[in-house]
C-alpha cells in the first residue's frame, strides 16, 4: 500500500517536472509578436507535448520579464539596453541575442493621402512639430495628425535613433500602444502619420517612399530603405542543444522559417 | 417542581452563555477582518508614498507641477506633468458634463415618475453599463467613436448641444419666467395673459440661442477622433450606473411621508419633485456625483486606449476637441520600460503621479462621507 503510493507521487513528480520543462513563455514587442506566433503554431503542431504562451506587452516589458525570470524567451524589437543587461546579470541571468529576423520601419499615411515621398529629413520636422500642414510636404491642406507608439515600445526607440536623431518628439503627437493601433488609426484618419513594422503594411493603409526608395523586402534586405533594424529573441543562456528551447530560437534558420518570416511581411535574416 | 425550575434555569443559562460565546467570536473575526481592510489601505498608502517621495527628492516639486515637458525618455529626462493634469481635470470635467445631469434627470425617472414594475425592470438594466469590462468601452472608443467624430463630428456636435443643453434651457425657462410672473403679480391688474407673453418670448429666445449654437458647431471639423470630447463621453456613460442608481437610492431615502405631504399641500408633481424631494436628498446626490467622478478619474483603459495621450495642454485650455493624456494612462503606459532596478526618476514619477491619483481620491472619500452624513443628521435618520 504504501509502496503503491510512494511509486504514484513519483510518478505524479516526473509529470510534472516534464510538463514543466516542456512550457516555453514568450513575451515582450508587438511588432515581434507575429513571428512568435507563427514559429508557435508550427512547432506546436509538430511537438504538441510542448505548450507556448506568447504575450505581448512591448520590448522593455519583454526585457523586464526576463530578468524577473518569468519568461524563456523575451522578445524585442530593440536591442537590449546597457541598463537591462546590467540588471538582468545582478539576477544571475546571461540574456542571449538571437536575430530573428529583419523589419523596416515605414512611415504610414492614410490611402486617400497623395503624399508618396518624404526625406527623412521631412519626417523628422513633421514629428518635431516644424512640418504641421500637409500641404508643406506636397500634400492638400490639412493639418498633420502625428502618430507615434508609446516611449514603452521597441519601435519607439528605433524611430527615436534612426529617425529623429535622440530629438523630442512634439508635444502635439498622440501615443498609442501597438502596431495594430497605429494602423487602426491611420486607417481611420485621413490626415494622420504613424510608423509600424514592415508585417503592418496591408492595404488599408500607404506606406511612404523615404528618400525616394519604398519600404519593401527587397529594400531593407539590400540595406537601401534607410529605417531598418533587427528584431531580436532574447533567452537566459545559450539553450541546450535539441532542448526544446533551442529549437524554437532556431526555427528562423530552417526554410519553413524563413517562409513565415517572409509570409508575416518580414525579412528572413538569412536573406541578408 | 423546584428541582425542574432549577434544571430549566441552568440549562437557559449555558445557552445564553454559549450564545454569548459565538456572537463575540463572530464579533471579533468581523472586526479582525476589517482591521486587515483597514491595514491594507495603509499599506497602499505607504508603498506608493516609499516610491513616490524619492522622486521628490531627485527631481523636486517645481518642474513636476509647472513645466509642460514631458520627456520621461529623453536624455536629459524631462518631468513637466502639467498637461498631464491639466488632461486628467478635462477629461474628468467632461465626463461630469455627461453624466450628471443625464444620471440624475433618469434617477428622478426612476424613482417618481415611472410605474414601480418598470422601475424594477429598468434599474438592473442599467446596472448592467456598469458591468461591460472597460476594455470593451476602449475599444468602441478606439474602434467605432473616433472615426464617426472624426467623419461626421460637426453633426454630432450640433444633436448632442440640443441633448445637453435643451433640458437645461427649458428648465431655466420655466424658473425665470415662474420668477418674473412672481414679480409682476403685484403690478398688473391681469397676471395671467403676461405669463402667456413671457413664457413663450423666453422660449423662443432659448430656441433661438440653441439653434446659432448648433449650426456654428455644424461646420467644425474634427481632425483626430481620439481626443478629450470622445474620452469624456464614454466615461460620462461608464459613470452613469453609479450616479444613477446612488442618487436613485437618495430620492427613494426622501420618504413617503415627504412626497404625500407636499401633494396634500396641493402641489403639482413637478413642484413635488423639484421643490421638495430633491432638496431634500440633494447630500445624496452629491455623493453619487462624486462616487461617478472618482469612476471617470481612476479609469485607465478608455483613456489609455482613446485620448490619443498627447502631452500638451489644449489651444485654448478648454478645448476638447484635442487629444490629451491623463494621470492613469500616463502610468499604464510607462511602466513598462520604467525600470526600478536603477532606481530612475522614470521609475518613481509614476508613483508620485499614482500618489497625486490616490491622495486626490483620498480627499474626494472623506467630502463624500461628510456629505452623506450631515443629510442623515438632517433627515434624522
Amino acid at each position: 500500500m504504501k509502496k503503491k503510493i510512494l511509486a504514484m507521487t513519483a510518478a505524479a513528480a516526473v509529470a510534472a517536472s516534464a510538463g514543466a520543462s516542456d512550457k516555453i513563455v514568450i513575451d515582450g514587442s508587438t511588432t515581434v509578436g507575429p513571428i512568435a506566433k507563427a514559429f508557435a503554431e508550427y512547432y506546436m503542431a509538430a511537438n504538441p507535448d510542448v505548450n507556448i504562451t506568447v504575450s505581448e506587452s512591448g520590448s522593455g516589458n519583454g526585457a523586464k520579464a526576463m530578468m524577473n525570470a518569468n519568461c524563456e524567451i523575451a522578445i524585442m524589437s530593440r536591442p537590449m539596453k546597457q541598463t537591462e543587461f546590467k540588471a538582468a546579470a545582478e539576477k544571475g541571468i546571461q540574456p542571449v541575442a538571437h536575430v530573428v529576423a529583419l523589419d523596416g520601419l515605414p512611415l504610414l499615411v492614410h490611402p486617400s493621402n497623395p503624399v508618396q515621398d518624404l526625406t527623412v529629413e521631412q519626417v523628422r520636422k513633421i514629428y518635431l512639430g516644424e512640418i504641421s500642414n500637409w500641404k508643406e510636404v506636397g500634400g492638400p491642406d490639412k493639418a498633420i495628425v502625428t502618430i507615434s507608439r508609446d516611449t514603452n515600445s521597441g519601435t519607439y526607440e528605433t524611430f527615436a535613433k534612426l529617425i529623429m536623431n535622440k530629438e523630442k518628439i512634439g508635444g502635439k503627437c498622440e501615443y498609442v500602444g501597438s502596431n495594430g493601433a497605429i494602423r487602426q488609426r491611420v486607417q481611420s484618419t485621413p490626415a494622420a502619420i504613424g510608423y509600424a513594422g514592415l508585417g503592418f503594411v496591408d492595404k488599408t493603409v500607404k506606406a511612404l517612399k523615404i528618400n525616394g526608395i519604398y519600404p519593401s523586402t527587397e529594400t531593407v534586405q539590400t540595406g537601401e530603405y534607410p529605417v531598418a533594424r533587427p528584431l531580436f529573441m532574447y533567452t537566459d543562456g545559450y539553450p541546450r542543444l535539441g532542448s526544446p528551447l533551442y529549437q524554437f530560437v532556431t526555427i528562423h534558420l530552417t526554410e519553413d522559417g524563413q517562409e513565415m518570416v517572409e509570409e508575416i511581411g518580414f525579412v528572413p535574416v538569412t536573406a541578408y | 417542581m423546584s428541582k425542574t425550575a432549577n434544571m430549566n434555569l441552568i440549562m437557559s443559562d449555558a445557552a445564553s452563555r454559549r450564545q454569548r460565546i459565538s456572537i463575540l467570536l463572530g464579533q471579533s473575526f468581523l472586526f479582525l477582518i476589517t482591521s486587515l481592510s483597514t491595514f491594507a489601505v495603509f499599506f497602499i498608502f505607504y508603498f506608493i508614498l516609499k516610491d513616490a517621495i524619492p522622486f521628490f527628492k531627485l527631481e523636486g516639486f517645481r518642474e513636476f507641477f509647472t513645466s509642460t515637458h514631458w520627456y520621461p525618455s529623453g536624455s536629459p529626462a524631462e518631468f513637466g506633468a502639467l498637461p498631464i493634469f491639466i488632461g486628467t481635470g478635462l477629461v474628468t470635467l467632461g465626463a461630469v458634463v455627461v453624466a450628471v445631469p443625464l444620471g440624475i434627470s433618469a434617477a428622478v425617472c426612476l424613482s417618481d415618475l415611472l410605474p414601480f414594475k418598470v422601475r424594477q425592470i429598468v434599474k438592473p438594466l442599467i446596472e448592467v453599463l456598469a458591468a461591460i469590462p472597460s476594455v470593451a468601452y476602449g475599444f468602441f472608443a478606439l474602434v467605432v467613436f473616433a472615426p464617426l467624430l472624426q467623419n461626421h463630428g460637426g453633426v454630432i456636435l450640433s444633436t448632442g448641444i440640443w441633448l445637453v443643453l435643451g433640458p437645461i434651457l427649458a428648465l431655466l425657462v420655466i424658473v425665470i419666467g415662474d420668477l418674473i410672473t412672481e414679480k409682476l403679480r403685484e403690478k398688473i391688474p391681469n397676471p395671467k395673459t403676461a405669463g402667456a407673453i413671457i413664457f413663450p418670448v423666453l422660449g423662443i429666445l432659448a430656441l433661438i440661442f440653441l439653434y446659432r449654437i448648433s449650426t456654428n458647431l455644424l461646420g467644425i471639423e474634427i481632425s483626430s477622433g481620439t481626443n478629450a470630447l470622445n474620452v469624456s463621453i464614454i466615461l460620462g456613460i461608464m459613470a452613469l450606473p453609479t450616479v444613477v442608481s446612488v442618487s436613485e437610492d437618495a430620492l427613494q431615502a426622501a420618504g413617503r411621508e415627504l412626497r404625500e405631504g407636499s401633494y396634500a399641500l396641493g402641489a403639482t408633481r413637478a413642484e413635488t419633485i423639484i421643490k421638495t424631494i430633491i432638496p431634500a436628498s440633494v447630500s445624496g446626490i452629491l455623493a453619487a456625483v462624486i462616487l461617478g467622478v472618482m469612476r471617470a478619474i481612476g479609469e485607465t483603459m478608455v483613456v489609455w486606449m482613446a485620448s490619443g495621450n498627447a502631452s500638451r495642454i489644449p489651444e485654448p485650455w478648454y478645448n476638447v476637441l484635442q487629444p490629451i493624456r491623463t494621470l492613469t494612462a500616463t502610468i499604464a503606459g510607462d511602466m513598462g520600460e520604467a525600470d526600478h532596478v536603477t532606481g530612475s526618476s522614470r521609475f518613481h514619477v509614476l508613483f508620485a503621479m499614482a500618489f497625486c491619483l490616490l491622495a486626490f481620491s483620498f480627499i474626494m472619500n472623506l467630502v463624500s462621507e461628510i456629505i452623506v452624513k450631515r443629510s442623515r443628521r438632517k433627515l434624522g435618520k
